[in-house]
């Protein structure tokens, strides 16, 4: 009982340190206050290619996520998960900056990227995403064929080289070469599920990104699909940092290598970070009282 | 003791709720049979009165005061060359306005106001536009009543309902294709152009048909800015620019000129010339179902 008093205090504590730090706005209070460190929010080892500081996002009026503070290694797994409308989509959708689209939304805090803030001013954000390539909750394939599908980043991106061999070399990163290679002038929308998935993330790959961002990518697939696209993820982090976003609390164990835990006050406003830290530690011994109810079935 | 088979037939408020099911399909039915039996009624006795001359000579011909020897020939040509003008004028303007609100527009006041306009201007009467075409093109800049002025006026009278259609169709398109065109790096403009207009092109190309319909059978407007019912010559392809300053008359003021007439053969000329009309309408239609369905398969 005690204990769990004490878990209570310390998480109160931290959340009115972390409405204070949002509050401040900018980074000049942020750094000066003394962070409450808890040890449940932990800085991976290794290179960091996303570094952000006191991060948050709103849709007009509303705080949807805040003082969201991490780094996320490169050519590694990270998984965002939480319950609906925590704000890990939202979080995500900032990387790329996919947010500017929404009207109203408004990003705050710092997001560094390779140690270039990507909301400075002169920014492009078409710079910016052609770096770091999304794949959606839902298959969107165009309503092209699949070699068009798969080459309508290289063409719009003027991307030399032939279109067969941009073609080929994604569609087999993305394990769906064997599959397609005597389709390639089908339509997109005449695969399954699952393969319009990896025709999705081929399509991604066809850009030489150097992130790609998934949201949800099997939330609308069956598992054997969803199985596929978690090799396959797994395969990709040799020469991709991938950043994850799912519902499902054994996919983010099986796939990631580091798990951030997000948790929302009342639904959609203010998400912040409850946890973080690598995956076996946040599944086999959470340090947050809150991720351990959540990662156990107790809520969300 | 035996167990009773369980009945299934309907019975009690099941029965009832088929049966309301049922009459309601032959009502709807009977709506649609209305609506086509009154449609088909027309055409047999425009059919019926006007199949007697339509020969080739009517087509060519030009107009006379003897009925047998009277064609459409301007009137036919006309009509193409004054919709020609104003859908090529129309169809660029209306699209890109479209695209204007739909994807570039800040929601802001400017944008409702421009919205609210566009759809006033949609149901605003055909004469109107006459009278602004008669006022602006015939005399303002002095065109007199020639193709070029007849082309602005149709231009200006469609360009609202293409808008309003284009939008609609721009709207259609799910926001995860362009969603995942701008992911893999485009710019707004290449999302437009390479994923959300090629979705859009058959909600676009239906709103151009409904126009072109529409501006095909405008009668009100082109009489207003002076399109004569009696002519002997008409616009030549060889000419263009010549041709676009030439006088003309369109194929309904020439069916509204013969049906005044008491004379009971002309009656038949202006069957034929509706036949003509009719048939013109409808291979436009025909030919937007075909592009529509070349775009949706590829």
């Amino acid at each position: 009982m005690r204990q769990l008093i004490t878990r209570l205090k310390e998480s109160e504590l931290r959340e009115t340190e972390e409405r204070l730090r949002a509050s401040a706005g900018g980074d000049a209070l942020a750094g000066d206050l003394p962070a409450v460190d808890t040890g449940a929010i932990r800085s991976p080892d290794g290179d960091a290619l996303f570094s952000l500081r006191d991060v948050g996002v709103w849709y007009g009026a509303k705080h949807a996520v805040s003082g969201i503070t991490m780094e996320i290694p490169v050519r590694k797994v990270t998984a965002l998960i939480g319950p609906s409308g925590c704000g890990k989509s939202t979080l995500l959708r900032c990387l790329n900056r996919m947010n500017d689209l929404i009207p109203g939304a408004k990003v705050e805090g710092e997001i560094k990227y390779h140690g270039a803030n990507i909301y400075a001013k002169k920014v492009d954000p078409v710079e910016v995403r052609r770096r770091i390539g999304m794949v959606f909750q839902k298959p969107n394939p165009f309503p092209k064929s699949i070699k068009d599908n798969v080459t309508f980043g290289a063409k719009v991106n003027g991307i030399k080289g032939s279109p067969d061999s941009i073609c080929e070399r994604a569609l087999r990163q993305a394990a769906l070469w064997e599959e397609v290679k005597n389709d390639l002038n089908k339509s997109g929308l005449a695969l399954s599920g699952g393969q319009q998935q990896r025709l999705c993330i081929a399509r991604a790959l066809a850009v030489q990104p150097d992130v790609i961002l998934m949201d949800e990518p099997c939330s609308a697939l069956d598992p054997i699909a969803t199985l596929k696209i978690e090799d396959l993820i797994r395969e990709l982090t040799r020469e991709y940092t991938i950043i994850i976003v799912t519902h499902n609390m054994q996919q983010a164990a099986r796939v990631s290598d580091y798990t951030a835990f997000l948790l929302a006050q009342e639904h959609g406003v203010n998400g912040q970070l409850v946890e973080y830290g690598p995956t076996n530690e946040i599944f086999t011994n959470p340090r947050d009282k809150r991720t351990e109810d959540y990662i156990t079935g107790r809520f969300g | 003791m035996a167990a009773e088979a369980l009945k299934l037939q309907a019975a009690g408020s099941v029965a009832r709720r088929q049966w309301v099911a049922r009459a309601s399909r032959y009502l709807f039915l009977g709506a649609t049979l209305a609506a086509l039996s009154i449609l088909a009624l027309l055409m047999f006795l425009t059919a019926k009165e006007g199949l007697g001359r339509l020969e080739l000579d009517f087509i060519t011909n030009y107009p006379s005061r003897f009925a047998d020897k009277a064609g459409i020939r301007p009137a036919l040509l006309g009509t193409i060359w004054v919709v020609g003008v104003g859908v090529v004028l129309a169809i660029p303007i209306a699209v890109g306005t479209a695209i204007w609100i739909e994807e570039f527009a800040p929601k802001n006041g400017l944008l409702a106001f421009v919205k609210l306009n566009l759809a006033n201007l949609a149901g605003v009467p055909s004469i109107i536009y006459g009278i602004l075409g008669l006022a602006v093109f015939v005399r303002f800049y002095n065109m007199g009543p020639v193709i070029l002025a007849a082309g602005f006026t149709l231009a200006l009278m469609i360009i609202p309902m293409t808008v309003i259609a284009s939008q609609e169709a721009i709207r259609q398109v799910p926001p995860s294709q362009r969603d995942g065109a701008l992911a893999l790096g485009a710019t707004r403009w290449q999302a437009v152009w390479h994923s959300v207009l090629p979705s859009a092109v058959p909600g676009i190309m239906t709103g151009i048909i409904l126009a072109v319909s529409r501006a095909v059978g405008e009668t009100a407007a082109i009489i207003m800015i002076g399109g004569f019912t009696f002519l002997q010559f008409s616009p030549s392809i060889f000419t263009p620019i010549q041709s676009l300053m030439d006088a003309f008359t369109i194929l309904p003021i020439q069916i509204y000129g013969w049906t005044i007439d008491p004379r009971e053969e002309f009656r038949q000329n202006a069957a034929a010339a509706i036949i003509v009309l009719m048939v013109g309408v409808m291979a436009l239609n025909i030919g937007a179902a075909l592009i529509r369905e070349r775009f949706r398969r590829s």
